[in-house]
């Protein structure tokens, strides 16, 4: 009886096993329309109507969302105060992206190259664990060790460089009372948050850069330095460009590392913020994201002709 | 690879490299050191001394912790499923076969990762206000789940890649069906990929606050909490209690997923 029933369900499976033999693309279509359906509709389909808002206006008046189409919102955009909010976190995740290629890369070079074994473990973990460890404790972290009270405050005073401290505070732009209300202190906890994020594809382009190139290089009389500038160097480039995807990306949406730790002058992940919450300005929170967003496609479509979409 | 182990290392790319670890490990110990201090107003270098009561006030006098602490949890829980499920199917079907536009498609699944997540969280605002969905666990757990699918589809599509294809016809000519084959050739090869890019989801889940803060409306999770605490604080050695709490609920799963997945990527890179 059992055996019956066994053996009768081992037909249906293989019945259906059978149909997918004969049609894989069946099988297919089968496992990736219930995925392909949670993203298309939800999350493209969200991005879509964001970006639908984005051509409808507000009321002055009223205060109301006006739904006819119109490019007003986008116009706003390039009036001075909007277009300075672009402007400075356009610069910013700039700097972010070149200062985390410079530290990442000799933490990738030491750990492609040179790190063997356990040592080459450690070193994995010990960018993994930053990478993955949680976002606001880490930018909690900083908080803490940028306060005026804090513990470069301490050391300043214990190396006799409080001058210096103060010097760099009193400087006009990146300056400020204390360095947690500072575009350098945006910039520092930038640089820390997204810094793994950098190393890891760098290490993976450098670790791909195959060691007989170089003996090729140092055999035919190049001296070191010039195989890091012809040869190592532009093969790890994919791998920095794909790092970069990131800290530029990341850099140009966030919004609570300078809510948190920075002055009163928004970027563009406030203003969104702000615009859509309390302004209920939901078109010119729209256009707004739609910035991020162009400059992400340029930028992928540069990174993807450069390869570095084979590093990720 | 002989000629490799037996160069020296530059002293200087030493230190640079020595020196970025611990800037990326440094203020991490802070954190720790904060939630003994007895100075509960500001963050004053050095503590002018060291407790251990912020332990017991954040377990005993601080109910505001413990519901944030739960739907977290519930939040992380169901996210991680609904990734397992749609994640793996995702890298399933993407990884057998090549079809026109397949590209697009897996590009499709890492957007929601590649853009900022501040995108991510007003559009799915909007639309929770287009279609007038009220917000509740639901509105949190589906943007949760949106992302932590990437993470998912990630782990599982590398598993995949290297997923011998023999086994399968071997399975397949010695009389097993497609459920059969799945049961017991595809799914022990892949178990430890999907219970690695599960928990990742998990710890990513836990700690998202970005996404979260545009689809929770009134509703408090505990990275939600704790921004609160950061921009109005109060009792602040309570805050650091919490994110040492939070951070070794968020380490212990990457730890695992690490420890998971070593051996096959290690052995895959030594190869190279």
């Amino acid at each position: 009886m059992t055996a019956a029933v066994a053996e009768r369900q081992r037909g249906i499976g293989s019945a259906i096993s059978d149909v997918f033999f004969v049609r894989p693309q069946l099988l297919t279509f089968l496992l990736l329309t219930p995925p392909l359906l949670w993203i298309g509709v939800v999350y493209i389909g969200s991005l879509f109507a964001l970006l639908l808002q984005s051509f409808y206006s507000l009321d002055d008046f009223s205060g109301l969302v006006v739904h006819e189409f119109t490019l007003s919102t986008y116009k706003q955009l390039f009036e001075a105060s909007n277009a300075q909010i672009i402007l400075r976190t356009v610069t910013m995740a700039a700097l972010v992206t070149v200062t985390s290629a410079i530290i990442a890369f000799p933490i990738a070079y030491y750990a492609a190259r040179y790190a063997r074994g356990w040592s080459k473990a450690l070193f994995y973990l010990a960018v993994m664990m930053p990478l993955w460890s949680s976002y606001l404790v880490k930018v909690y972290a900083w908080k803490l060790i940028l306060a005026k009270e804090g513990i470069i405050t301490w050391f300043a005073n214990v190396l006799h460089l409080r001058w210096l401290l103060d010097g760099i505070l009193a400087l006009p732009v990146v300056g400020g009372p204390s360095l947690s209300f500072s575009y350098l202190g945006t910039f520092l906890v930038f640089v820390y948050i997204w810094l793994p994020y950098m190393i890891l594809p760098t290490q993976a382009a450098l670790e791909r850069v195959p060691v007989n190139f170089i003996e090729a290089s140092s055999d035919l009389g190049a001296d070191p330095r010039q195989t890091f500038r012809t040869v190592i160097f532009p093969l790890a480039l994919p791998g920095i460009v794909a790092g970069s995807i990131f800290t530029f990306s990341l850099t140009l949406g966030d919004y609570i590392i300078p809510q948190i730790v920075g002055n009163s002058r928004l970027m563009i992940g406030q203003a969104v913020y702000t615009l859509q919450g309390t302004a209920g300005n939901i078109p010119l929170a729209a256009a707004f994201t739609v910035v991020p967003m162009l400059i992400m496609a340029v930028y992928l479509w540069m990174a993807k002709r450069m390869g570095a979409f084979d590093v990720l | 690879m002989s000629s490799n182990a037996n160069r020296t290392t530059p002293l200087g790319l030493r230190i640079a490299a020595i020196a970025g670890l611990l800037f990326l490990h440094l203020p991490l110990a802070l954190i720790f050191l904060y939630a003994f201090t007895t100075e509960e107003k500001s963050f004053e270098f050095p503590p002018p001394g060291l407790t251990t009561k912020w332990f017991e006030t954040a377990w005993t006098s601080r109910p505001d912790i413990w519901p944030p602490l739960y739907l977290s949890l519930q939040v992380a829980a169901i996210a991680t499923v609904l990734a397992l499920i749609f994640g793996t199917l995702a890298a399933a079907a993407l990884s057998r076969t090549r079809f026109f536009g397949r590209e697009t498609i897996s590009l499709l699944f890492v957007l929601p990762i590649a853009l900022p997540g501040i995108i991510t969280g007003i559009a799915l605002r909007s639309a929770f206000d287009i279609m007038s969905i009220p917000f509740s666990v639901w509105t949190i757990i589906l943007g949760h789940a949106t992302f932590c699918i990437v993470v998912v589809y990630n782990n599982a599509v590398a598993r995949f890649r290297r997923l011998n294809g023999n086994l399968v016809e071997a399975s397949m000519d010695l009389g097993a069906n497609a459920f059969q084959t799945f049961r017991h050739v595809i799914l022990p090869q892949i178990g430890t990929a999907l219970l690695a890019g599960g928990m990742l989801a998990f710890a990513l889940s836990f700690d998202e606050v970005i996404v979260t803060t545009f689809t929770a409306g009134q509703q408090t999770t505990l990275p939600i909490w704790m921004l609160g605490e950061l921009i109005r604080p109060r009792q602040r050695p309570v805050t650091n209690v919490v994110a040492v709490f939070v951070f070794v609920v968020t380490l212990l799963p990457i730890l695992a997923a690490y420890y998971l997945t070593r051996e096959g990527e290690h052995t895959g890179g030594s190869s190279k």
